[in-house]
């Protein structure tokens, strides 16, 4: 499976957070790397979308979507903005 | 929710297939018609959504191949396994309809307020948003130098040739061919590596601002290249593709 990068999660990004976080700064909870989510290493074939850091590897992001409903689960982001 | 679209959220919307135009043996572009489009910036891409019969949904993105003020484009490459990429590109036909949603992207974009010369480094089908760059430079009459590295497997498989090599006035394109070179080939053999970025990239010292699409390995090798150059990690700007 290819990884790919947040950029090629732009949409879904956009439709959940309601505007465009690819150049978002993403602070990474577990190493302190501060990199734009675009440059984020991103797994589309899990049960979800997957975002780890691309410096440690560390979970930044998931992102579920249940019937229609979008579940995010930011824990492994100590900042983003 | 269908007539609930929020102004500046994204909504899919209906686009009507405008222009099949074949580029290479599996790469076509696609001419688009979307109704209200809002205008694009270089480097942007937009979401595909093909329904089947039984509802199964696939979404997938694609780079806009066009400067803004152009009809929208993308260039789809065949991925023989793909789920999304045969239909586009040996099946869809002008007058064909496609869901889309887009413009999407706000890192991996140049705006001409972006100084520095440009180094645009391309693998295979990573070329598309590098080409909307270059039409977009040469569009707006900008005077940035721009070099474009682009690595294809053969000649065969260079997507725009005619096109890249037309461009001049201070925007070069070099080429590497990593399977099989024609006799005569004057360009670089191989995979980009270190000596040949050495050989392409303007000095750090310039300031330039790097582009780099391709496939994960080859964006991987070409960014780090440009750091261990000197070029800031925040002047080398990546974008990653690959079969999903």
């Amino acid at each position: 499976m290819a990884t790919l990068d947040g950029n090629a999660i732009g949409g879904l990004l956009l439709e959940v957070f309601g505007t465009d976080m690819t150049d978002a700064a993403a602070t990474c909870a577990t190493c302190g790397a501060v990199r734009p989510l675009a440059e984020t290493a991103v797994y589309l074939r899990g049960p979800g979308t997957v975002v780890r850091c691309r410096t440690c590897a560390g979970l930044l992001m998931v992102i579920s979507r249940i019937r229609g409903v979008s579940c995010v689960d930011l824990t492994g982001l100590s900042a983003l903005g | 929710m269908a007539g609930t679209a929020v102004r500046g959220r994204l909504t899919w919307q209906v686009a009507t297939v405008a222009s099949v135009i074949r580029e290479t043996d599996s790469v076509v572009t696609i001419g688009l018609e979307v109704p209200g489009w809002p205008g694009h910036r270089a480097g942007q891409h937009l979401d595909v959504r093909l329904t089947a019969e039984d509802g199964y949904r696939a979404e997938r993105s694609y780079s806009i191949a066009t400067s803004d003020g152009e009809p929208v484009a993308i260039t789809v490459e065949r991925l023989d396994d793909g789920e999304v990429s045969p239909y586009l590109t040996d099946e869809l036909r002008p007058g064909d309809q496609l869901e889309v949603r887009g413009p999407i992207g706000r890192w991996f974009v140049w705006d001409a307020s972006d100084a520095g010369p440009l180094l645009l480094a391309a693998g295979g089908s990573g070329v598309v948003p590098l080409r909307s760059i270059l039409r977009h430079r040469q569009r707006i009459g900008s005077t940035v130098p721009a070099r474009l590295l682009y690595s294809s497997r053969t000649l065969a498989d260079v997507i725009y040739h005619g096109e890249l090599d037309q461009y001049g006035d201070g925007a070069q394109a070099i080429y590497t061919l990593t399977r099989r070179q024609p006799p005569g080939w004057t360009g670089y053999s191989g995979r980009v590596d270190a000596a040949m970025l050495a050989e392409v990239a303007w000095p750090a010292g310039q300031h330039p601002l790097a582009f780099v699409c391709g496939p994960n390995s080859f964006v991987e090798t070409v960014a780090g290249q440009l750091v261990t150059l000197g070029y800031p990690a925040g002047r080398v700007k990546t974008e990653r593709f690959g079969g999903t």
